[in-house]
């Protein structure tokens, strides 16, 4: 039986199941000391140094500074601006200064508590409207990451003038299992690293140029939850540990308590975007003119990326002749951001899906009919210019809205008792995403996969790791339909770079899509191998290993191949930004109490185009599970921040993700539109769910009270300072 | 000393009154399946029975362990026999990264030895106090709501 | 005062029959200072706003831990219960080797996090005398349905004779360092002014801004939720 779209339990179910799946904080090396942080406490200043208190008995803790870091003062990603601890200037609060390791984790924060950072404080760029071309320098001398302009057409007045500003903010990741690494030193000095990741070949480049050898390898621990937040920021957890298993010779573990990482992690780039469209009476988008200004934080790390991404998506999934995009990405005092589900796109679907709202509203259309007038169909073009083809965009909007058809079941759910008076509106959003990396991304990272022939059974070699995405299941049921062999047969070794070759990094959803298509190449190589080998032209698996003379395993490798499809031009920005799009329709029904302002979630209906479902429950598990974070962007998570930058709701009881009771029932559609360059068709699927539900969310709240909300979150104090306006007016 | 009975097995241990349980379990006990995602009670992975009813370990200091019957998720399945709702876990794909996934195991089996055909609402009342960040829960509350049906 | 040593100086009062328990007595309820939200919600017997109250406290993992007297003792302004006491007009009877004495709601949080017990009292239990003629009413507005904390938490109760109030005590928390009444507004309601009332809310309180929402979030939901309750029972 072909293992490629049927639900396939995970390879890791029992184990999670059972509370045996070892995660970081699990594993307890022999001798191990805990590290902890020491941070700055301010935005920006010159670094002094550090004052430890005489009072503290310091004769069992190791403490490391910059003093100590044997090469390069750098945690290496797409720029060397990072340091791995901070020397002579802070940028940011919450910046790594030291380091301390102790026998246990409340010995080490009893440590850091006990020092004391010395700093003096310089003027800080908190406001990303006000950072380009400041004098106050954060990055080079404009405080500009990145500058994308993307143009086609010409321009034209003549027509309907829509603009309109949207503003979105911070978003935290919130994996349940907090930031982990382990440091363990090897018998060749050389150092194994385990921990909670999604890109274990990262943490190598990152730092290597700060131990200054390569005597690295790294394992992925069972990773609970990432989002793209454990992408970039683990490779600081490891140069952390590393240096402290440097400097005291012994195994280190440092895990993040919930407060640390929400303070000092990576979050989703907040963004003020303005939008000005020129639209025919009859509603025909005739001009879209949109400009992102995007705060990467204080240090480079993936935010020119993410910027790439935004703009990219800043037209939303509609034709239009002239469409000319500009996007800045600025440097701030404040954490970094980095990666989060969805990269620049939600951000940027936001913002188109209000102004395609604020457009039906100037002319007097229908939202969803005024969407459907302007789709983007077969053979249109996007910003860049590339000639989109297979596109499904009418098909997932027509799927949503006949699966909305069916009567809304789930009671709402009553907070807090009492009575109360309620306002019930629907939303749509459509929105597409681009599949994989941009332009020529795989062509140049050339992912590569391994398979082993052990006895009867199959092993993959990859670096993608399963962080709860289905990875250690998909794989071998790609694997398996390849070999045509039962998927019990095939598995995923463990992720550890000395034993499995860079796929490239788990991020932007092209795991299955690329990878996947990688290994499908590798296991008809072994396929071809053994055929060789027996001289048998058989394709029966079975048949082919009967033939061998003996049992010794088989290795082969396959390697991306660029076909040359892809006609991008990074200079210029123009060309095939994607090799294929996924397409998302969004259908929410909520209730707004009209007391609080508080937004009540009924059902939430959502059609995606995947490609090919290779495991529709894991795929169901995407779309859902992207669904409620977009759902919680949409409406209760916020990051508060002092004068300072500082995070200062850093607990779960104050940044808010929702609960079973704020979750509602979802239906959910898969829409298979083959991607041909994809195994079995498949598209990536993990990014797009995010990107739909805040603005119908917006659009639903705008159908139940008539008020316009243009920012996130839409939080229960927005809304009803809207509806007072609205009910003085 | 401290004595209660873990999963069904008399067990003595010594730590300061005020240590807190999943402290106990995890460290000294390396019972590793209770997870700590916030010690703040608000994520509920560190979820355990004690006396059926379930708390969280975080919360609770151990002198209060003192005479109870703890379950903790290791104590779910009979040897290789998964539990029912282990079962359905799997099943119906309600495990993706799996760190909130003993948390929602164990308050799920409070739920059905109590209520043993609860409802969506009462399924979804029940496990309010785990967070699951990978999900959206739809299939949580499938597979508690069917495991029903798995059970003998 | 002195700091307890956390590795000798506890005493587990967890299980100690005479703190626990709900019981009915010849006017009222009797209710053990260690008797958990669980067991609230399961006391049938007990007013329904009370047991919605109960309902809303964290979730299921708090309710079977978290006490009607932890609630009252730690007095944070936030506290899901307090209210409830100041309009139920609850007495709370605290113990100590000196005796025993009851402390009224109404005189017991004397500021932020602080009570009007001594030191080495403790508290046993809350008294309460529900008026089946009155009308009780509980509204929690929280930061999401469950695992919350309010923003801003309404306790009511209303006493209509001949469709006129006779009786009228409103309280919140979530808006001062103490849980409050709001003299104004029970005046105004007493005074015939139905929903308009609501209208009396600042007033009555200034509430502040915080982590977790705005003044004037809070002032604005404080006469809305207060307004809407009165509709429901005096009409528009």
């Amino acid at each position: 039986m072909n293992p490629v779209g049927i639900d396939i339990p995970r390879a890791d179910g029992p184990s999670k199941v059972r509370g045996d799946a070892q995660y970081v904080d699990d594993i307890r090396p022999a001798g191990c000391l805990y590290g902890a942080t020491v941070r700055s406490p301010i935005a920006h200043g010159k670094l002094l140094g550090i004052q430890k208190d005489p009072d503290f008995d310091w004769s069992d803790i190791t403490v490391v500074t910059c003093l100590d870091i044997p090469a390069q003062n750098v945690v290496l990603l797409m720029t060397e601006d990072q340091p791995a601890l901070a020397d002579g200037v802070v940028r940011h609060v919450e910046e790594p200064v030291a380091l301390v390791a102790a026998s246990s984790p409340a010995r080490a924060r009893a440590a850091v508590a006990h020092i004391k950072v010395l700093v003096e404080a310089l003027p800080a760029v908190l406001d990303p409207l006000t950072a380009q071309n400041n004098p106050i320098q954060i990055f080079g001398t404009d405080n500009v990451f990145k500058q994308i302009s993307i143009h086609k057409g010409d321009k034209t007045d003549d027509g309907v003038i829509v603009e309109g500003t949207y503003t979105v903010g911070h978003q935290e990741q919130l994996y349940i299992e907090p930031q982990g690494m382990i440091a363990v030193p090897r018998a060749d000095d050389g150092l194994t690293l385990i921990g909670s990741m999604q890109c274990p070949f990262y943490i190598v480049k990152a730092i290597a140029p700060m131990l200054g050898h390569g005597r690295i390898n790294v394992i992925q621990a069972t990773t609970g939850g990432g989002f793209g937040g454990k992408e970039e920021y683990p490779s600081m957890l490891a140069a952390h540990c590393a240096l402290l298993s440097i400097k005291t010779g012994a195994p280190v573990k440092m895990i993040y308590q919930r407060d640390e990482d929400l303070r000092a992690t990576t979050k989703r780039h907040p963004s003020v975007i303005k939008i000005r469209s020129v639209v025919s009476p009859q509603g025909e988008l005739l001009q879209w003119d949109a400009e992102i200004i995007m705060d990467g934080g204080a240090y480079n790390t993936l935010t020119p990326v993410v910027l790439s991404r935004a703009l990219l998506h800043l037209c939303g999934p509609y034709r239009c002749p002239r469409q000319h995009l500009e996007g800045v990405a600025v440097a701030t005092h404040t954490p970094p951001n980095g990666a989060f589900r969805g990269f620049g796109a939600p951000q940027a679907m936001y913002a188109v899906e209000r102004h395609m709202d604020a457009i039906a509203r100037t002319i007097g259309m229908d939202p969803v009919a005024f969407r459907r007038l302007n789709l983007i169909r077969d053979g249109d073009t996007t910003p860049t210019g590339q000639a989109l083809v297979d596109t499904g965009a009418h098909l997932v909007l027509d799927v949503a809205l006949k699966a909305a058809e069916a009567e809304v079941k789930t009671p709402a759910i009553h907070p807090g008792g009492g009575v109360g008076r309620y306002a019930r509106g629907r939303g749509v959003a459509l929105v597409f995403h681009g599949c994989g990396f941009t332009g020529n991304g795989e062509a140049r990272i050339k992912g590569k996969v391994a398979v082993e022939l052990q006895d009867r059974c199959v092993q993959i070699l990859t670096a993608s790791t399963d962080i709860g995405q289905g990875v250690d299941t998909t794989f071998p049921q790609i694997a398996a339909a390849a070999l045509g062999i039962g998927v019990s047969r095939v598995s995923n070794a463990p992720h550890d770079t000395a034993m499995v070759p860079d796929s490239g990094p788990t991020v932007a959803s092209p795991t299955c899509m690329v990878v996947g298509g990688v290994l499908r190449t590798a296991a008809l190589k072994l396929k071809a191998a053994l055929q060789a080998e027996t001289g048998l032209d058989t394709d029966d698996f079975d048949t082919l290993l009967d033939a061998r003379t003996h049992t010794m395993a088989l290795r082969v490798m396959a390697e991306y191949q660029d076909d040359g499809s892809m006609d991008w031009d990074d200079a210029t920005y123009s060309g095939d930004a994607y090799p294929c799009y996924g397409w998302a329709c969004s259908v929410v029904d909520l209730d707004v109490d009209l007391d609080t302002g508080e937004v009540l979630y009924r059902r939430y209906v959502s059609a995606t185009d995947v490609g090919k479902a290779i495991n529709p429950v894991i795929v169901e598990g995407q779309l859902e599970g992207g669904a409620i974070q977009g759902l919680g962007y949409a409406t209760c998570e916020e990051v508060v921040l002092d004068d300072q930058g500082r995070m200062i709701n850093d607990r779960l009881t104050n940044y808010i993700i929702p609960t079973t009771l704020d979750a509602p029932e979802m239906i959910t559609r898969i829409i298979e539109i083959p991607y041909s360059g994809g195994p079995f068709g498949a598209k990536g699927i993990g990014e797009i769910p995010m990107d739909g539900p805040a603005p119908a969310v917006a659009s639903a709240i705008e159908a139940a009270v008539g008020v316009v909300l243009n920012r996130l979150p839409m939080t229960p104090e927005r809304v009803l300072s809207a509806l007072e306006i609205k009910e003085r007016s | 000393m401290t004595q209660f009975s873990l999963n069904g097995h008399t067990t003595s241990v010594d730590a300061p009154p005020m240590t807190r349980l999943i402290d106990v379990l995890r460290e000294q006990l390396r019972l590793t399946g209770t997870k700590e995602g916030c010690g703040e009670g608000e994520c509920g992975a560190c979820t355990v029975l004690i006396d059926g009813l379930p708390v969280n370990a975080c919360m609770i200091p151990v002198v209060q362990a003192e005479g109870t019957q703890i379950l903790t998720v290791e104590g779910l399945a009979e040897d290789e026999r998964l539990h029912p709702i282990q079962t359905a876990f799997i099943n119906y794909g309600a495990a993706q990264c799996g760190i909130c996934t003993p948390g929602f195991v164990v308050a799920a089996k409070a739920l059905l030895d109590a209520q043993p055909n609860p409802s969506r609402t009462e399924v979804r009342e029940a496990l309010a106090g785990n967070l699951c960040r990978c999900t959206g829960y739809q299939k949580i509350i499938d597979a508690v709501v069917e495991a029903l049906g798995g059970q003998p | 005062m002195v700091k307890p040593n956390l590795l000798k100086d506890i005493i587990n009062i967890w299980g100690c029959t005479g703190l626990s328990g709900i019981d009915s007595t010849e006017y009222g309820f009797r209710i053990g200072a260690l008797s958990t939200w669980t067991e609230v919600r399961q006391a049938t017997a007990l007013p329904p706003a009370l047991i919605e109250c109960a309902a809303t406290v964290g979730a299921q993992q708090i309710q079977n831990r978290g006490t009607v007297g932890g609630n009252i003792v730690n007095g944070s302004p936030a506290g899901d219960s307090l209210p409830m006491w100041l309009v139920l007009d609850a007495e709370f009877e605290v113990a100590s080797t000196r005796g025993v004495r009851r402390i009224p709601a109404s005189e017991f949080w004397t500021g932020y996090r602080k009570n009007a017990m001594v030191d080495d009292e403790l508290l046993v239990a809350v008294h309460i005398q529900p008026k089946s003629t009155d009308i009780l009413h509980y509204r929690k507005v929280g930061t999401r349905m469950a695992q919350s904390i309010s923003k801003v938490v309404l306790g009511a109760r209303l006493r209509i004779a001949d469709g006129r109030p006779i009786e009228a005590r409103f309280a919140m928390g979530s808006i001062a360092a103490t849980p409050v009444r709001l003299p104004t507004v029970e005046a105004a309601v007493l005074a015939g002014e139905g929903a308009d009332a609501a209208t009396h809310m600042a007033q009555d309180i200034t509430p502040l801004d915080d982590i977790r929402s705005t003044s004037g979030y809070r002032l604005n939901v404080a006469t809305r939720v207060v307004r809407s309750f009165l509709e429901q029972y005096l009409g528009a």
